[in-house]
C-alpha cells in the first residue's frame, strides 16, 4: 500500500512549503494534488508579499497592526504576531532559493507600497510575485525529491475508529482508486473561489479541503468572510493588481472624481480592499458608475513604470477586453477574490480533527480575520506552510499508522463513484448546477448583504444539494474524465457554500468583508468573535469562540 | 458571436485509440477567448471533452495546445482572431503522447527540466540578509523566469521533432535562468558545470535557430535566444572544444575570409580534421547531395567586395 508519514494534499506554496520543511526534518513525505504543482492558483498572486524588515527601520509590530486593523479586529493578535515575527526570514529564505525581487539602487530588495498600510513593505517581482514564488518552490521541491503525485484527487478521507488514517484517491490520468495510508494529512488546498460566480479564482478553486475535513468533523471559521478585490474585469472577473494602485493608479467614477478621496481621505486609493470594493459598490449603486463599472487608470504612471513593473496585467487588459492600460482607462469592479474563512486551525496547522492540518487559504489561524490585507496571503502560505510541515514531521515520530482493509476501501468507494457514473440522464447538468451556485452566491452574499437576501440563497442551496443528487454526468470513461472530476467537486462547493451563508445570516454586524445593509454598524459587544461551522445532522451547525487579543484593543477604523 | 471549433479528439478509453475530429457551434461573447469557447461547449454539449485549463489568465500554463496549427495558449487566443474560413482548429500540442482529446503527457517535459538542475546553486557562503544584486539583472531574469512551463514551446520544436533526446526550448531557458543568475555559480556568477552540462549532445548546441519557439511562447520568454545566449556564456567561458563552438567559430572564420560560407569546409572545421568516424559520418548526406546536384562547389571562391566583409567581421570582433 502507498504509505507516507506525512502527506500534503494541494501542492500550491503552503503545501509545496509543508511538504519540503516536513522532509527536510527526515519524515516519509509525499505531496498529492489534482494538477501539476506549477499549475496551482498561488500563481496569480500578482502584487508581492509583505514582510517588515528590521535593518529597513520597519518593525514586526506595525505589520502587525496593520494586518490586524486590515482584519477589522476579528484576527486573533497571537497568530498575527506569529506571522509577522517570521515574515523575514520567511522573505529572505525565499530569495536564498532563488526568487527574482525587485532591488533598489543598492542592489537590495525593493518594495512598492499596498493597500492598508502605513510604510512601503511589500516585495514583488513585477506583477507576477506568486508565479515567481510558486516556480522556485517547485524547484525547490524537486531538489528535496518528495514524491509528488500530479493530477491525483482526494476523494475522501479515510476514518478508522474515528481516527483519520489517510485518504482515498483518484489517479486522474488512469481513472484508478488508491488508498493512501498517512499518519497526518496536510491539506493546503486553496479557497474555495469557484462557490462564486464570477470570481477571480482559478476553476480548480473548488474548495476541496474544506468540504473534506468539514464532512469528517473539522471546525470552519468566519466562512462569511469573502474577499471581494476591488479591481477585477467586467465579464470574465480576472484579476487586475493592486500593484496598479500601489505605484499610483486612480479609481474614477463616470464623472472623472476620484471617489476615493470621499470615503478614505488619508489612504485613498490604497484604503483596505473591503473599504475600497464597497465605496466602488457605493458609486456604482448611486449611478456614478459606467455600466457596473468603475474606471482604473494608469496613464499618469507613464509607459516606462508599466511596461517594467504591471507589464502582465497590461498584456491581460488588452488580450481579454481589448484595452492598452497605457493608453485609456479600463473598467473595472469589485469580484470575488478570496475567503479569510477556513478549516480552524491553531498556530501550527493542527485542526481539531487529530492528525489533520490545513495551511495557506483553505485554512483559517486567523490572521486575516474580516478583511485581508493584499501581499499577506502569500506570507500565510509560507510562515504557515512551513510550521504545518514541521509540526507534523515532529509528531509522526510519536504516532502509528492506522490499519484498515485497504480492498474493501477501494471496493466501497469504486461503487461510489460508479454509481455516479451510471446516473440516468436527468436534463440536468452539472455546468447548469454550479452556474445556479454561482450567481445566488455572487448575488446575496455580495459586497453589501441582508437577510432577505442571505437566506434566498440559504433556501436556494438547500435546493440544489437535491438536484446534486441526480445530476448526472456526460463522460463514462477512465482515463482523464474531467466530467467526474467536476461532479465531485460541485459536491465539496455546495457544501462549502452553505457554510459561507450560514456564517453570512449569523454574523448580525457589519466588520470587514461582511456589510450587513440591515446591521451596518460594527458590534464588539456581541460581535467581537469567531463563529464556527461544523456539520450537524441538518446541516451547518453554528457555535461562536473568543477573539485572541494579545496588545491592540479594537478602535474605530478609518482610513 | 457564432463560433465553428473543430477539435481532434482522442477517446483513449476506447477499445482501438485513435484521432479523430468533432465540429462544435457554439454562441460565444465578442471578447470570449477560444478557451472560453472550448469550455462553453464542455459545459454545455459534451461533458466528454477533456482539456486541461484553470487560471483564464495566462499565468497557470495548463491550456497550451495547437490553435490552427500554431502553439499557443487558449485562454490567450481571442476566438475572433483564430477564426479562419468560419472555423477555429485546435489539437493537442504537439511532441508529446495525447492521453486524451487536448491533454498531453508532459512526463518527458519534466524530465528534461529535472535534467538542467533545475534549482539554484551558490557556490559561495551564504549571506545572512538577501544576496545584493542589481535591479537589471533580476528584471533581466524575470523576463526568463515569466516561463509559466505550458510547453507551447516544446509542441512547436522542429528539432524535438526530429530528436526527441533534444533538451528544448522550455528546459534551455530554464537553464539559462540559473547560468545567467549572479547568485549562481562562482563568485562572479559564472555557472562552469552548468554549462558544461549543457554543451553536451542534445543541449545548447542542437538547436537550429528556426524560431518557432520564440513565435509560439505565449509570455515573450523568447527561448531561442536564451538559447543563443547561452552560447555566448558558454565560449565566453572557454568551453570551445566542441562540434558546436568550433562550428561557430568555423562559421565566422569560413565567412571572414572568403565572404560567403565554404559549405565544403563548414563540417571539416566543426568535427576536426583527425576525426575521421565523424567525417566518414557525412559521406551519405555528400552521395545523396551529388545526386541531387546540391553538392557544394569543390572550389569555393571569394565574392566581390570581401574586403567589406573582413572590414565587418574585424570590427564585431572588436
Amino acid at each position: 500500500m502507498l504509505e507516507h508519514d506525512v502527506l500534503v494534499v494541494g501542492a500550491g506554496l503552503a503545501g509545496m512549503r509543508a511538504a519540503i520543511a516536513a522532509s527536510s526534518r527526515g519524515a516519509n513525505t509525499a505531496i498529492l494534488s489534482k494538477v501539476h504543482p506549477v499549475r496551482s492558483h498561488s500563481n496569480a498572486a500578482q502584487g508581492g508579499i509583505n514582510a517588515a524588515l528590521s535593518d529597513r527601520g520597519d518593525a514586526w509590530e506595525d505589520h502587525a497592526y496593520d494586518t490586524i486593523k486590515g482584519s477589522d479586529f476579528l484576527g486573533d493578535q497571537d497568530a498575527i504576531e506569529v506571522m509577522c515575527k517570521a515574515a523575514g526570514q520567511s522573505l529572505i529564505d525565499m530569495e536564498h532559493f532563488g526568487v527574482t525581487f525587485s532591488r533598489d539602487e543598492e542592489g537590495r530588495l525593493g518594495t512598492r507600497a499596498f493597500g492598508g498600510q502605513r510604510r512601503q513593505r511589500t516585495f514583488f517581482v513585477g506583477d507576477f510575485t506568486g508565479q515567481a514564488l510558486l516556480h522556485v518552490m517547485f524547484e525547490q521541491l524537486l531538489k528535496s525529491g518528495v514524491r509528488s503525485y500530479e493530477e491525483w484527487f482526494v476523494t475522501s478521507l479515510i476514518i478508522e475508529d474515528g481516527i483519520v488514517a489517510g485518504v482515498m484517491a483518484l489517479e486522474i490520468r488512469s481513472g484508478e482508486i488508491f488508498a493512501i495510508r498517512a499518519k497526518t494529512v496536510i491539506f493546503a488546498t486553496g479557497g474555495c473561489g469557484r462557490v462564486f460566480e464570477p470570481s477571480t479564482n482559478a476553476l480548480i478553486v473548488t474548495g476541496d479541503g474544506m468540504a473534506l475535513t468539514y464532512n469528517a468533523g473539522a471546525s470552519l471559521m468566519d466562512m462569511e468572510m469573502i474577499q471581494y478585490h476591488p479591481t477585477t474585469l467586467a465579464g470574465s472577473g480576472v484579476l487586475l493588481s493592486e500593484a496598479a494602485r500601489g505605484e499610483g493608479a486612480y479609481l474614477l467614477n463616470k464623472d472623472g472624481d476620484r471617489f476615493m478621496k470621499v470615503y478614505a481621505p488619508n489612504m485613498l486609493e490604497l484604503a483596505s480592499r473591503d473599504v475600497v470594493s464597497r465605496s466602488e459598490q457605493t458609486e456604482i449603486n448611486e449611478g456614478r458608475g459606467i455600466d457596473g463599472c468603475v474606471l482604473l487608470d494608469l496613464r499618469h504612471l507613464g509607459e516606462n513604470v508599466i511596461m517594467e513593473k504591471l507589464w502582465q496585467i497590461r498584456e491581460l487588459g488588452m488580450d481579454l477586453v481589448g484595452k492598452d492600460m497605457i493608453k485609456e482607462p479600463i473598467p473595472i469592479r469589485p469580484g470575488m477574490h478570496y475567503i479569510m474563512g477556513g478549516i480552524k486551525t491553531d498556530i501550527d496547522g493542527l485542526t481539531n480533527i487529530p492528525r489533520v492540518y490545513a495551511a495557506g487559504e483553505c485554512a483559517n489561524v486567523s490572521v486575516h480575520g474580516g478583511n485581508r490585507l493584499g501581499a499577506n496571503s502569500l506570507l500565510d502560505t509560507i510562515v504557515f506552510g512551513e510550521r504545518s510541515g514541521n509540526h507534523a514531521a515532529e509528531a509522526v515520530k510519536h504516532i502509528k499508522y492506522v490499519d484498515f482493509d485497504e480492498q474493501a476501501k477501494i471496493k466501497e468507494e469504486k461503487a461510489r463513484i460508479q454509481s455516479i457514473l451510471d446516473r440516468p440522464q436527468n436534463g440536468d447538468r452539472v455546468s447548469k448546477l454550479r452556474l445556479d451556485m454561482g450567481t445566488s452566491m455572487n448575488d446575496n452574499i455580495a459586497v453589501y448583504r441582508d437577510e432577505e437576501g442571505i437566506k434566498k440563497t440559504v433556501n436556494d442551496l438547500k435546493d440544489m444539494k437535491v438536484r446534486y443528487q441526480d445530476v448526472p454526468v456526460d463522460s463514462k470513461g477512465k482515463i482523464f474524465n474531467t466530467d467526474l472530476i467536476f461532479h465531485l467537486e460541485l459536491g465539496f462547493m455546495l457544501d462549502v457554500a452553505e457554510t459561507i451563508a450560514a456564517g453570512a445570516l449569523e454574523r448580525k454586524e457589519s466588520r470587514g468583508a461582511q456589510s450587513r445593509t440591515d446591521y451596518p454598524d460594527r458590534d464588539d459587544e456581541n460581535w467581537l468573535k469567531h463563529i464556527l461551522v461544523t456539520q450537524g445532522e441538518d446541516g451547518p451547525q453554528l457555535s461562536t469562540s473568543e477573539v485572541s487579543i494579545t496588545q491592540w484593543e479594537p478602535v474605530e477604523r478609518t482610513y | 458571436m457564432n463560433v465553428t471549433i473543430k477539435v481532434k479528439r482522442f477517446d483513449a478509453d476506447a477499445e482501438k485509440p485513435e484521432s479523430y475530429w468533432e465540429e462544435f457551434t457554439t454562441e460565444v461573447a465578442d471578447n470570449a477567448t477560444v478557451l472560453d469557447a472550448l469550455i462553453q461547449v464542455r459545459e454545455d454539449q459534451d461533458g466528454t471533452l477533456s482539456l486541461r485549463c484553470s487560471c483564464r489568465s495566462a499565468i497557470c500554463g495548463s491550456c497550451a495546445m495547437r490553435i490552427n496549427g500554431q502553439g499557443g495558449l487558449a485562454c490567450k487566443t481571442p476566438a475572433v482572431d483564430a477564426v479562419i474560413d468560419g472555423t477555429i482548429t485546435v489539437e493537442p500540442a504537439g511532441n508529446m503522447p495525447v492521453i486524451k482529446d487536448l491533454v498531453t503527457n508532459f512526463d518527458g517535459f519534466w524530465d528534461k527540466i529535472n535534467q538542467v538542475t533545475p534549482y539554484l546553486q551558490p557556490q559561495g557562503p551564504e549571506p545572512e540578509a538577501e544576496y545584493i544584486a542589481s535591479n537589471e539583472s533580476m528584471l533581466h531574469l524575470s523576463g526568463v523566469t515569466a516561463c509559466i512551463m505550458c510547453g507551447s514551446c516544446v509542441s512547436d520544436c522542429t528539432v524535438l521533432e526530429v530528436d526527441p533526446t533534444f533538451l528544448g526550448p522550455a528546459a534551455l531557458a530554464k537553464a539559462y535562468r540559473f547560468t545567467a543568475d549572479p547568485r549562481d555559480g562562482d563568485e562572479d556568477g559564472v555557472s562552469l558545470d552548468r554549462l558544461k552540462d549543457l554543451g553536451q549532445k542534445s543541449g545548447m548546441w542542437d538547436c537550429t535557430r528556426c524560431m518557432a519557439c520564440v513565435t509560439a511562447c505565449p509570455k515573450g520568454v523568447d527561448p531561442m535566444d536564451r538559447i543563443m545566449a547561452l552560447r555566448e556564456q558558454a565560449m565566453d567561458a572557454g568551453l570551445t572544444n566542441n562540434n558546436g563552438a568550433r562550428h561557430a567559430e568555423a562559421f565566422v572564420e569560413l565567412v571572414g575570409h572568403s565572404g560567403s560560407l565554404d559549405e565544403l569546409k563548414l563540417p571539416v572545421k566543426t568535427v576536426g580534421i583527425f576525426n575521421v568516424p565523424a567525417l566518414l559520418s557525412y559521406v551519405p548526406v555528400g552521395i545523396r547531395s551529388l545526386r541531387r546536384g546540391k553538392l557544394p562547389s569543390l572550389f569555393h571562391k571569394k565574392i566581390e567586395g570581401v574586403e567589406n566583409v573582413r572590414r565587418l567581421v574585424k570590427k564585431l570582433e572588436k
